[in-house]
């Protein structure tokens, strides 16, 4: 009886350890599973015994980091020589640059946006000069965009900057972009809200019931990110649990965009504390601000500049979040200085001082809202930054 | 020879005769469903299954709790509209979420929160009437009302979640929805909201008994199968009669740990254990929002929260820097 007994008790317990292996394989293909299967490492970034720990999966991050490289920058133009803007017509923006150092962004630029498409992409064959083509229009403003990021938003991009290609990477359109989500469709209007959430095919939520357009609410809107409150009993914040969930929708596509915990930039047993937190949530403060500067001072601005088959189901322009320059890494391309080898795309050019050189009929106007947005973007966010 | 087990029996002792219970006294309804013998269970627990008391109390307990259910549901079809394909493949992901914060205590338009006032109102009405139902079974038979007030415990919590909190609150937004992942989903942004629930000492109590309980269940599972070849399933017996098993079972825990529970005691012990489970939960959380607005700030007041080494020289909060502009 006895080894009958065993026998069956055997089987029972291979049969349950066969089941759950099959629940692993199951669960197991890694990124974008719930679960990743050991081995990870994971590496102690503040005191022991608070969990302030990164978790690194080498399988995944591999191929990333692979995938996250800088193209080799072209070797250096003479500055010296005739200016581009009295060589070519219509220069608004790097007039100021040699020809040799303005054909030398051309190539770049071409080779981070439209490699495929070549210079067409944004000219006219027959008059590179026009403004026919409205890439052309915009890659001017996302150059200026470059410019006021690396000049006027070194608490996020500090001296590493960003160039065309941390975001492009390649392609015409960034891989990583928003548009508001539509409400949605509820006929009647009787029963079956979603309430903005409970979908788990939105990508901006990650598989989550969490509210899915934050986007809109932190990175066009200013509405409050902190809802927890800042005295030990009640004196009057009044955050719902519901704007906890915008929240909380934010934090996961930060934690998403960067490939990071939650530990990269909170002690987790407070969230809301800045004396616990690592100095790196500073710059993430930061780059919030940053991002919703852009999208209100540049893309918003650009809305009737795209077609209509370049814009979101409510007709409003693409936009930009974490993702579209971190794409997966703490750093975009893991810190590599790009930047550096584009000093034409490190400084902002006095735009109006240059006006002259090339413009034509109307391009005083543009220029004159070029010059506030610059001067209007950092300015206005930093008065909607305050949180709460 | 077939021998009996007191789990997974390879032996059922059945009878040939269906029982159908003790005789009611007045004003109890008739049972309902003819009783059956369903082997599998009998492997579990009794094979005999039914006959079921309904009454007028389980009815409209059931009633009202399938209408919940119902309204549940439905709006959750509705929300992918009404594909049962799209049903199954998000049910995890779906949910008749509380009204907007907007609304406060009002009743809110049907679509955008109403449907939830409903079925909370349902809710309530079906397990208050199950609690009832246990009640006067318990009463019925001559038996203690221990598991009605057990569950009462249960209900406590629940009513506090739905109801009591909301209502200090001032808004049905305050209330769980009812999902998967979105009740999980409120649960981690309201412990954000409040500041940590872990440091809600209330929390802590009710963790500390739900563990409790479950070592206390199996601690005394474990005892009673030890001892059952002395016949120490037969708890109630051992209460008055103490045999062998008992003493043994008994002398088990004084050898290991220096003090024993009773065939009794051990019973209020996970009695009280399961009961103070959501009992202190609940009162953690009826103080969330009402008394303590921030958790973790209140055990730093208090000195519950230990400060750790500075390992970084920390950053001052950014909005409260006037650098102009970015």
């Amino acid at each position: 009886m006895s080894t009958t007994f065993h026998r069956v008790l055997a089987a029972r317990l291979f049969a349950g350890v066969a089941l759950l292996g099959g629940l692993l394989t199951l669960t197991g293909c890694e990124r974008g599973a719930p679960f990743e299967r050991p081995p990870v490492d994971s590496v102690q970034s503040g005191y022991r015994g608070t969990g302030m720990t990164q978790v690194y999966n080498p399988r995944i991050l591999e191929p990333q980091i692979e995938k996250n490289q800088p193209p080799a920058a072209l070797p250096p133009a003479p500055s010296e020589g005739p200016k581009a803007s009295q060589v070519y017509q219509n220069v608004k923006v790097l007039g100021h640059l040699s020809t040799a150092e303005f054909v030398r962004h051309m190539t770049a630029i071409t080779a981070w946006v439209a490699p495929n498409e070549g210079c067409t992409y944004c000219h006219n064959p027959a008059n590179f000069a026009e403004d026919s083509k409205y890439t052309k229009v915009v890659a001017r403003r996302m150059i200026q965009m470059t410019q006021h990021i690396n000049v006027d938003w070194q608490q996020h991009v500090s001296n590493t900057g960003v160039t065309c290609y941390t975001c492009h990477r390649g392609q015409p359109v960034p891989s990583k972009i928003w548009f508001t989500a539509p409400p949605q469709e509820k006929r009647a209007d009787f029963i079956g809200t979603k309430n903005g959430q409970n979908t788990p095919d939105m990508d901006s939520v990650k598989g989550a019931s969490l509210p899915y357009d934050h986007y809109t609410e932190y990175f066009k809107e200013a509405k409050p990110i902190r809802v927890a409150g800042d005295t030990a009993l009640p004196t009057g914040n009044r955050s719902s649990i519901q704007q906890g969930e915008f929240t909380y929708g934010l934090m996961m596509h930060m934690s998403d965009s960067l490939g990071v915990n939650c530990t990269y930039c909170h002690n987790t047993r407070s969230f809301a504390s800045w004396a616990e937190s690592p100095p790196q949530r500073t710059t993430a403060w930061y780059g919030i601000r940053m991002v919703r500067d852009l999208n209100l001072a540049y893309m918003e601005d650009l809305t009737d500049v795209f077609p209509q088959d370049r814009k979101g189901p409510l007709g409003d322009v693409a936009k930009v979040n974490c993702a579209t320059c971190h794409q997966g890494a703490y750093k975009p391309l893991y810190g590599a200085k790009m930047a550096k080898d584009h000093p034409e795309l490190t400084t902002l050019v006095q735009v109006v001082a240059g006006a002259g050189a090339g413009g034509g009929a109307g391009d005083a106007k543009a220029l004159a809202a070029t010059a506030a947005a610059v001067a209007g973007g950092g300015a206005g966010s930093g008065g909607k930054a305050t949180g709460k | 020879m077939a021998d009996y087990q007191n789990l997974f029996t390879t032996v059922q002792p059945t009878s040939h005769h269906l029982h159908m219970g003790v005789p009611l006294g007045p004003y109890n309804s008739p049972r309902d469903f003819k009783p059956w013998l369903f082997h599998l269970l009998g492997r579990f627990g009794n094979a005999q299954i039914g006959p079921i008391y309904l009454g007028r109390l389980g009815l409209a307990s059931l009633f009202c709790g399938l209408l919940w259910f119902t309204i549940i549901g439905m709006n959750m079809l509705a929300s992918v509209n009404w594909d049962p394909i799209q049903f199954i493949k998000q049910l995890f992901w779906l949910s008749l979420d509380p009204p907007s914060p907007a609304y406060g205590l009002s009743m809110p338009p049907i679509n955008d929160g109403g449907w939830f006032i409903i079925a909370g109102f349902f809710f309530l009405a079906s397990v208050l009437l199950w609690w009832a139902r246990m009640y006067t079974r318990a009463r019925e038979l001559g038996m203690g009302t221990h598991i009605a007030w057990a569950f009462a415990a249960a209900i406590w919590l629940a009513l506090v979640l739905g109801l009591f909190r909301p209502v200090l609150m001032g808004s049905w937004s305050e209330a769980v929805p009812y999902g998967i992942f979105s009740h999980l989903d409120w649960t981690a942004a309201f412990s954000l909201r409040y500041g940590n629930l872990f440091y809600n000492p209330f929390h802590a109590l009710s963790i500390a008994f739900l563990y409790g309980s479950a070592l206390l269940f199996a601690m005394h599972g474990a005892t009673i199968l030890a001892v059952g070849r002395y016949g120490g399933e037969r708890e109630i017996e051992q209460i008055v009669d103490r045999g062998t098993a008992s003493e043994r079972a008994a002398l088990f825990w004084r050898w290991t740990m220096g003090f024993n529970a009773t065939m009794e005691s051990i019973h209020r012990w996970a009695w009280w254990f399961a009961v103070l489970c959501p009992l202190t939960g609940g009162i953690g959380i009826l103080l969330t929002g009402t008394v303590v607005d921030n958790w973790y700030l209140w055990a730093i007041k208090h000195g519950v929260a230990p400060p750790y080494p500075e390992l970084w020289a920390p950053t001052p909060d950014p909005a409260t820097l006037n650098l102009g502009a970015k």
